[in-house]
């Protein structure tokens, strides 16, 4: 493992790459070029796949508009038909796939291996609560300590809380980036860990700020499924275009090799920052979300175990994908609304199951080591969605089919 | 403050010199000082220590209780720093092994009424036992594929272990029965010393000059700093890498039992969660002395413990930041000296 990262340096000059190289000194600008050194670095050629798309846009892009259009309208009978239940699932498939898809983009993607979305939730969620709330209903929640001055006093409309709180969590992933990225790999899994702890006893102590253990409640319901999943396409949209932007082929290199990335010119730190910043960014906005979804929010809801959720996440969609990423927030979002069957008495054939208590979580650690065992590039591996993917898919089953009749 | 109160505290306060840094928590006296205002705090430990008034006796028996919890991190930082020196794999599991020692211990006495002294053997060996299974089982398949493959499946069985705890044992914390040895304290010089402090000394140095010995002196020593440089030309020399990363984790995971046994008699509070926040610190111990190197990982536990209650004993009113001192001490050790105290530069 170890002799394989310096040898790299030098297959790199013994290969085509070169004179790419010395032509583009600075970044790298087109996909092939990417693809090249990427393959001729490590010899794996399958990490990038042909992007299918170009051939037929004006196909690719009526049919997506079609889809949307579709689910649109779906959400629009949902929000008119469903009942709370339903409505409350679908919301939160929609911050869950935010969240998963920017923890994909710093741990799949760049391959950083980040622990703290469940601190900059937090972050975003105490931000955005603490501007949407009005004076008084703040008067009458403080109790312990009351507010600091300036905060006690301010109150902004929801849009404005969202951008705020994924304003802040993203600074602090800045400050936290500089100490970190210093060092390679390992230590930024601690470090953000530690952070998420640290994030939770500050929330518990700064009583003055986040009313302690209490937490903040009575927070007006704003969050509703165009809020949600508007935001959530918008984060999809964005994430999507930044991984196949230069900058995320910068990421994907550094991810393939940084040793090989760095000689190709490319800064891993700024890279890296970058993939940091933006995914705090995003699930600071996405914790506002939450917050105004449950209306109360207090430290013990970002514990580890939402980090953990979105892990197996990502995990199982497939690190590195962001199609598997969105597929994963459904599967794990609403597979665990249907596991909680486990955990509830339930009476087969006059024999009563006692439900076990917890039983989700030993489900779920089980299936994260199955996964990583047995099927490591889980439901997409490093494939993206694609039409031209999906017709393919669908002629060949409709062949089985033809053969089989 | 009026003065029913301030004798109330003078008691509390009296109480935390004798048994700990600072309150226990969860007791009432925590939750009273603790929902006390910022104002009626310092007022009160004015009054009873004085500003500029420094209490040397205090100072030694906070150092006292520092040294404890040092060694104590220092055992399970041992643990991490070899795993990672060997595999580069951060060991998220090895925190929740300190709680499979301890659920062992705590089930050998209470239940199969065995003596303590086997009981505690039993635990380290079943221990050092779960820590192959779970190199044979999850980390040894993955060996070969990226670093972040490894580290999710580290995760996911610390998350299985706490969780399996969690549904075949129960949340409910027990109280661990610490045998009659460890109790009591001796007095030296107007400093009580605890003698479960004098023990988990005397362990710690048995357990650390044991591993020294092994790590610089035996041929399985030599094979695992072999490791730690390169994998490959080592299988090449005809090693068993397996059987030594085996007994890698197995020698980690003994340390980490014995780790538990005693953290379970200075916090006799058995719980599937327990692992998870010494885990992290003895984590945040071995990156300050130096990832890879066994001395270090013991100095670093040592001045982790050491700075953690030292800062809780000069400013009790940050009492409540505690667990955050020891992730800014990690900040401030990546930003000046990344490798560590003790450490040498790692090869990327």
């Amino acid at each position: 493992m170890l002799g394989k990262s310096t040898f790299c340096g030098e297959a790199l000059f013994c290969t085509k790459v070169l004179p790419g190289h010395f032509r583009n000194a600075f970044c790298i600008t087109s996909e092939s070029e990417e693809r090249a050194y990427v393959a001729a670095v490590r010899g794996m050629s399958d990490t990038l796949q042909r992007n299918d798309t170009r051939i037929t846009p004006g196909r690719d892009r009526m049919l997506t508009c079609v889809s949307l259009a579709t689910f649109l309208c779906f959400l629009w009978y949902a929000d008119s038909y469903f009942g709370d239940y339903s409505i409350r699932i679908l919301n939160n498939i929609a911050i869950f796939t935010m969240l998963a898809v920017s923890y994909n983009l710093i741990n799949g993607v760049t391959g950083q291996f980040s622990l703290g979305p469940n601190a900059f939730l937090a972050i975003g969620a105490y931000t955005s609560s603490l501007l949407t709330l009005s004076p008084e209903e703040k008067l009458r929640t403080f109790i312990i300590e009351p507010l600091v001055w300036p905060i006690s006093e301010i109150s902004v409309s929801f849009p404005v809380s969202i951008v705020a709180a994924g304003v802040v969590a993203a600074l602090l992933a800045l400050l936290m980036a500089i100490p970190v990225f210093r060092v390679r790999g390992d230590y930024l899994a601690i470090v953000t860990l530690g952070f998420g702890e640290v994030i939770q006893v500050v929330a518990n102590n700064v009583v003055s700020v986040t009313n302690g253990p209490l937490g903040l409640k009575g927070l007006p319901p704003y969050t509703n499924l165009w809020w949600s999943w508007g935001v959530c396409l918008l984060t999809i949209l964005c994430v999507v275009r930044l991984v196949n932007s230069s900058y995320g082929r910068a990421m994907k290199a550094v991810r393939e090799d940084e040793t090989a990335a760095e000689a190709m010119a490319i800064n891993a730190f700024r890279t890296k920052t970058l993939a940091f910043t933006f995914s705090a960014f995003v699930q600071g906005a996405a914790g506002g979300l939450l917050a105004h979804l449950i209306t109360t929010i207090s430290p013990s809801l970002f514990t580890f175990m939402l980090t953990f959720n979105l892990l197996i996440m990502i995990v199982i969609g497939g690190l590195g994908s962001t199609t598997g990423a969105v597929i994963g927030a459904v599967l794990v979002t609403w597979g665990g609304e249907l596991l909680r069957a486990f955990e509830e008495p339930v009476t087969v054939f006059g024999y009563t199951y006692e439900g076990i208590p917890g039983m989700r979580m030993v489900i779920f650690s089980v299936l994260l080591v199955l996964v990583m065992l047995f099927a490591r590039s889980g439901i997409m591996g490093r494939h993206e969605f694609s039409w031209q993917a999906l017709i393919n898919r669908c002629h060949l089953i409709g062949n089985f089919l033809r053969r089989h009749s | 403050m009026c003065s029913a109160r301030k004798f109330y505290y003078e008691c509390v306060f009296k109480y935390v010199r004798e048994f700990g840094g600072t309150l226990p928590r969860g007791s009432l006296h925590f939750h009273a000082f603790q929902n006390e205002s910022y104002r009626v705090k310092t007022a009160y430990l004015h009054a009873v220590l004085g500003p500029g008034n420094v209490d040397y006796g205090f100072v030694l028996q906070q150092i006292v209780f520092g040294l404890t919890l040092g060694c104590l991190y220092g055992l399970l930082a041992i643990g991490y720093t070899m795993v990672y020196g060997v595999l580069r794999l951060i060991n998220f599991a090895h925190g929740d092994l300190l709680m499979a020692s301890a659920y062992i211990a705590f089930f050998g006495i209470i239940i199969f009424q065995i003596p303590w002294p086997l009981a505690f053997l039993l635990s380290v060996a079943l221990t050092a036992a779960i820590g192959i299974l779970i190199d044979r089982g999850a980390y040894k398949p993955i060996r070969n594929s990226p670093r972040i493959s490894a580290l999710i499946t580290a995760i996911g069985i610390s998350f299985l272990l706490e969780n399996l705890g969690l549904v075949a044992i129960g949340g409910r914390p027990k109280t661990f029965p610490t045998p009659s040895l460890f109790e009591g304290s001796q007095t030296i010089a107007g400093v009580q010393i605890p003698n479960l402090s004098i023990w988990v000394f005397l362990v710690t140095c048995v357990l650390l000059a044991g591993v020294m010995l092994i790590v610089r002196r035996t041929k399985v020593g030599m094979a695992m700093r072999a490791l730690s440089r390169d994998m490959e030309t080592v299988r090449l020399m005809g090693i068993d890498i397996d059987r030594v990363i085996s007994f890698t984790f197995a020698l980690g995971s003994g340390l980490a039992a014995a780790g538990g046994i005693l953290w379970c008699m200075k916090y006799p509070a058995v719980e599937p969660f327990m692992g998870v926040i010494p885990g992290l610190k003895a984590f945040v111990a071995a990156v300050i002395g130096g990832i890879g190197s066994v001395s270090g990982a013991a100095l670093g536990g040592l001045i982790l413990g050491l700075g953690e209650i030292v800062i809780v004993a000069v400013w009790p009113d940050w009492s409540g930041y505690r667990d955050a001192t020891a992730f800014s001490m990690l900040i401030i050790i990546l930003l000046t000296r990344p490798t560590g105290i003790m450490g040498e530069d790692l090869p990327n």
